[in-house]
């Protein structure tokens, strides 16, 4: 039942067509959503708080840059007021064999090289690909229960959360039909929260959707600190991916791949 | 290309969403979608075409992008693009405090017009403290005065065949193979006609600067900054984008930006 002894309980239908749909499309949508986001990113590697950018007054919070070093160029990191050398990672990167002034690594970004036009036209085509896939997979999981009997936390899951969150730790992960109390909260946490709120603050840096709905820019203390939320966010979801990965193969990442293309899954035999 | 560029059915969008999520992981390379020629990149791209016709339909009331208050301007407007045009008809224009300036408004109207700055001046007046959004994600708040175009388009008596009003301007971007690309732009009547878009020659109380697009700026405050085209030296009405620059109705659109700057 633990990472070190494989399943041997019997096959059982975990995950049905629309959940594993909407999944491998949500990874398609993520995947340029970020590369993209980040090129975009880049035409103003600076984040603020407030209504708009300071230029005449210092409101920013994040700052990558290049600086003239010894030798070069050096890669500037300020996070709230504090500076850190980043050089190689941020600000000043290594580009056709020599250090460049630009905020992230060419493997970074699509394109790989200094495009906000194209970064853009990538980014909304899959803005909307996430929306409609979003809105699929919510409708779906309403008619077909999955929201229900999957994701909300049962009073069970409530009280045994704090053994949970011990195996975890010890990285005694079972193997059941059911998602345990930790899974339930991240992926609601991402489904619920982390994407709208994406969705959210990526709209409310659109200048036409601030005229439709003034509001969000209140919600969220105006267009600048709707980008630094939206940067923030991102930052959650790579969190995110790396923890849900990590977690793919130390359950063992044939079985946990299985269910999510074919839908079977092995289970632990002792709760067969 | 034309304004078709902007038709499309939801359909071929979606097709198109399936087509481009399946093939572009596999091609490894996505720098080929930074080429204008990439087919892949034309599907993206409509789905600017998608936001643009959903904007349009919730900004079908005439929304106005939100105002500041007086304290919200902190800083002086942030130029950017062309700040000093060199062109020969703009330097002797400015060299007197652009006395001789004309605007002409011309096209698919009945009546051309050709307005003096101070005949503009006299026109009427509103002044707007708005958020100024560029492209690269920078915002900046600042208090604009000026005529709005709507007037003056009632004035030159548009034709029903126009759908879009181009801005024709003095500064030059670059150098092409058929001579100096001066910037243009472009937007639709909706937005033409929006309360808000004004034709600007003040500035935080003061007369417009060489900086920030003196004489005459447009602004168009439900999209970025891009579309707001500075040093403009004439007006036209058109049906069709198609005989301006590469076709795609703006400077930045030539090379790559979306037409519909509202997102």
């Amino acid at each position: 039942m633990t990472l070190f002894s494989p399943p041997k309980g019997p096959l059982i239908y975990r995950q049905t067509l629309t959940t594993r749909l909407a999944h491998w499309l949500w990874v398609v949508c993520l995947f340029f959503l970020l590369l993209s986001g980040l090129q975009i990113f880049m035409a103003r590697p600076d984040l603020y708080i407030g209504v708009q950018s300071g230029f005449a007054f210092n409101n920013s919070v994040l700052s990558i840059g290049a600086e003239p070093a010894a030798g070069g160029i050096a890669g500037v990191t300020t996070l709230f007021g504090h500076r850190f050398d980043t050089t190689g990672w941020l600000g000043a990167v290594e580009a056709y064999g020599e250090l460049r002034p630009q905020t992230f690594p060419s493997w970074m970004i699509i394109p790989g090289f200094r495009d906000l036009a194209t970064g853009r036209v990538v980014h909304f085509f899959f803005a909307w690909g996430l929306v409609f896939t979003l809105l699929f997979w919510l409708l779906a999981s309403l008619v077909n229960r999955h929201i229900r009997r999957d994701l909300a936390p049962t009073r069970d899951d409530i009280r045994g959360l704090r053994r949970d969150i011990a195996d975890h730790l010890r990285l005694r992960l079972p193997h059941q039909r059911n998602y345990n109390v930790l899974q339930k909260f991240s992926y609601l946490g991402v489904l619920f929260v982390a994407l709208p709120l994406m969705i959210a603050t990526g709209l409310t840096m659109s200048p036409a959707f601030n005229a439709i709905a003034p509001w969000t820019l209140d919600l969220f203390g105006g267009r600048q600190t709707a980008r630094t939320i939206h940067f923030v966010v991102m930052l959650a979801l790579v969190g995110f991916v790396v923890v849900h990965v990590a977690m793919i193969i130390l359950a063992g990442p044939i079985n946990e791949m299985r269910s999510m293309i074919t839908g079977w899954y092995r289970t632990d035999r002792d709760e067969a | 290309m034309t304004d078709k560029t902007f038709i499309m059915s939801r359909r071929r969008f979606l097709t198109g969403a399936a087509v481009a999520a399946s093939s572009l992981p596999l091609s490894g390379c996505f720098d080929d979608v930074a080429s204008r020629d990439s087919d892949i990149r034309g599907v993206l791209a409509a789905a600017n075409s998608l936001t643009y016709r959903v904007q349009r339909q919730l900004l079908d009331t005439g929304a106005l992008a939100p105002e500041y208050s007086a304290s919200e301007i902190r800083q002086p407007q942030r130029p950017n693009g062309t700040v000093e045009p060199q062109d020969d008809d703009y330097t002797s224009l400015a060299g007197e405090n652009f006395r001789t300036y004309r605007l002409a408004v011309a096209g698919l109207v009945d009546s051309p017009l050709s307005l003096s700055l101070d005949e503009i001046r006299a026109m009427p007046v509103r002044t707007q403290i708005t958020r100024h959004d560029c492209v690269e994600g920078w915002s900046c708040i600042a208090k604009w005065t000026g005529t709005p175009l709507a007037g003056i388009l009632k004035a030159a008596k548009v034709k029903p065949a126009a759908r879009f009003v181009v801005f024709t301007c003095f500064d030059t971007m670059e150098n092409g193979f058929d001579g100096p690309v001066r910037y243009y732009e472009s937007i639709d009547l909706a937005d033409a006609n929006h309360a808000q878009t004004i034709l600007a020659y003040g500035l935080n109380d003061a007369s417009l600067p060489v900086a920030n697009g003196a004489p005459l700026r447009v602004r168009v405050e439900r999209q970025l900054g891009y579309k707001m085209a500075k040093y403009i030296s004439g007006i036209v009405l058109t049906d069709t984008l198609a005989a301006y620059g590469d076709g795609f109705g703006s400077y930045w659109a030539d090379r790559g930006y979306d037409w519909f700057a509202g997102i």
